[in-house]
């Protein structure tokens, strides 16, 4: 039976989330912040007809916000954690085959045949099961399948579900975006649109017929222009992975379902301050806490690191080059690590080693590598790996930890107060993983 | 369980660790006065109150009741256990959002028609046109209400 790609991608994410445990929102614009309330990173489709945009500070949509009684949110990534959660294992549960594509999308395979009410099935019970409405795409290829659920998520009269694998799909094709394909970034969308002068798409035909191999290029706008350039042409200026790309728009799979996860091979912690941070005790404790974070984020995947690098950096945002100041340093921690103190006292001795005073920081971060599985790691004969007693605290701190709420065991170093910590004034509740903050209703 | 005169044993004693699970043993024979222990032989399964009271994890959210109206069976601070996947059938309490307000409802289906009814008798009744699924939130499949 042939295996066909479906993408299964939440509609608005984290406004869905919101919108789950505060069902009065249903219908109204709704956007959700950045950390610090910096920028807008999610909108309901109200929002988005109001003309605010993705990645717009939150100070100019305010007065649209003002204006039209927009419901704002800070984001809460306990919440959207737990509901991708759900999500991806409810279509787990009906989709054997599934790769968690990313917070809000997952990959499956669907048998060829009956593709489209196993779609529907699945929209409909992640609907149900969880709240949060979804499209679905299908097509021979995971590439068409992303065009499809473009489609769908852009025409609600196709109800949520377009498939490609049967229709005409050049018919879709020929009004889609080049830029909106997957896997055309800013740069290559600039060159296919250009008109420079240079070697022409069909070159083989070209130059059989004995025409010059220079020619004013022509534009590539849409997707089913770039489906018709040639293989060396497509190679030459965007190299084998737009070959690839090119290969599936044409219906030949080249991008196989990865259902198991990779093992990451870096891992950065790090974020924007609430408020502007000047002395070192507070930098240090920042990068306590993005080192602690690490360290839980390796342990949570049996993954240890090696190698620790920290960045402090000032706001690219101001205006004199004297205030400007960034700068990192690394550190090859003896042997590969997860153990909290290692990562924390590594980080502390490094940020001490870059600091400057006088500037007014804007941005720290923890940067993991050389990461290995904790199973794969090298006895070395000088160095002992972590104690028992060293394990067995971590595994302790992390069940707590799980338990009763993110930093409730903490190492000292990442500073008590945290005034710096970032800025997240309309934070809703955290549901789903907290008893004290569940939804409430009224008898 | 232990009736008159019949004594129960401490057969180990010990603080459970934070975060472990703490098996309750379900024994099936009762306990014989002045014996020592003899029903450890028979110690068939521990009880898991997340496997009971949860049938369907993925579905299942916790909600809180509010409020002091007049209702019998719900109290303000009880606990309900909320399954988002079963279809509401008559006489189902359930989650329901009117007039933008999270309410607690039961479901009465008399014939063609569907009303809410609410559990206190100061609110009005509601009945339910068109599509339902906007409205049911998910039905209550157990209430946990604190003794002491």
């Amino acid at each position: 039976m042939q295996q066909l790609f479906g993408i299964i991608d939440c509609n608005n994410f984290y406004v869905s989330c919101e919108r789950v445990f505060q069902p009065a929102l249903e219908g109204k614009p709704v956007v959700v912040l950045s950390n610090n309330d910096g920028n807008i990173i999610a909108r309901s489709n109200e929002a988005k007809r109001l003309g605010i945009t993705m990645g717009m500070p939150f100070f100019k949509a305010k007065r649209l916000i003002e204006e039209y009684d927009v419901t704002w949110f800070s984001s809460n990534y306990a919440l959207y954690g737990d509901m991708s959660r759900r999500v991806m294992d409810t279509i787990n549960h009906l989709a054997p085959s599934t790769e968690h594509y990313s917070i809000d999308e997952a990959f499956v395979h669907l048998d060829a045949g009956h593709q489209d009410e196993d779609a529907r099935h699945i929209k409909q019970t992640v609907r149900k099961w969880t709240g949060i409405p979804v499209s679905v795409g299908i097509g021979p290829t995971k590439v068409l399948a992303k065009v499809a659920n473009t489609i769908a998520k852009r025409c609600p009269e196709y109800g949520g579900v377009v498939d490609l694998s049967n229709a005409d799909a050049d018919h879709y094709l020929k009004d889609f975006d080049v830029a909106d394909l997957w896997g055309i970034g800013r740069q290559s969308e600039k060159f296919l649109k250009s008109e420079e002068e240079g070697e022409h798409n069909q070159l083989d035909l070209w130059e059989a017929a004995g025409l010059p191999r220079l020619v004013r290029k022509q534009k590539i706008e849409t997707a089913l222009e770039l489906k018709h350039c040639s293989d060396d042409w497509i190679r030459k200026h965007l190299t084998i992975r737009g070959l690839r790309l090119v290969w599936e728009l044409r219906g030949i799979s080249c991008l196989p379902l990865e259902a198991f996860e990779k093992p990451r091979k870096s891992l950065c912690c790090s974020r924007s301050f609430g408020r502007p941070v000047f002395t070192l005790p507070e930098l240090s404790e920042a990068v306590a806490m993005h080192a602690t974070r690490g360290a839980e984020k390796l342990r949570r995947r049996h993954l240890a690191a090696s190698h620790l690098t920290v960045l402090i950096s000032t706001s690219c945002f101001r205006r004199d080059p004297d205030e400007l100041y960034s700068a990192s340093v690394s550190w090859q921690l003896p042997f590969p690590t997860a153990y909290t103190a290692a990562l924390t006292q590594a980080a502390q001795a490094l940020v001490e080693r870059v600091y400057k005073p006088g500037f007014s920081y804007h941005k720290a971060g923890v940067f993991l590598t050389d990461i290995v599985r904790d199973t794969q790691r090298q006895q070395s004969l000088l160095l002992p790996l972590e104690t028992e007693r060293q394990v067995r605290l971590m595994e302790a701190v992390d069940r707590l930890n799980k338990k009763y709420g993110q930093h409730t065991l903490r190492p000292l170093s990442m500073g008590l107060q945290r005034g710096w910590d970032m800025k997240r004034e309309h934070l809703s509740g955290r549901y789903t993983t907290r008893l004290d903050e569940v939804l409430k209703a009224r008898a | 369980m232990a009736a008159t005169n019949q004594s129960l044993h401490i057969t180990s004693c010990r603080r459970p660790e934070i975060g472990e699970r703490v098996p309750l043993r379900l024994f099936l024979s009762r306990v014989p006065a002045g014996f020592p222990s003899p029903a450890d032989d028979y110690v068939e399964r521990t009880i898991d109150l997340n496997e009971w009271l949860v049938k369907n994890k993925l579905a299942t959210f916790i909600v809180r009741v509010e409020g002091d109206s007049m209702s019998l069976e719900f109290h303000s601070g009880d606990t309900l256990i909320v399954d988002r996947s079963l279809e509401p059938k008559h006489n189902d309490v359930v989650i329901a959002c009117v007039d933008g307000e999270v309410t607690v409802k039961r479901l009465v289906i008399e014939g063609e028609r569907r009303f809410l009814v609410p559990e206190s008798p100061d609110h009005p009744i509601i009945e339910l046109n068109g599509d339902q699924e906007l409205i049911i939130w998910g039905v209550v499949t157990y209430s946990i209400h604190k003794v002491r």
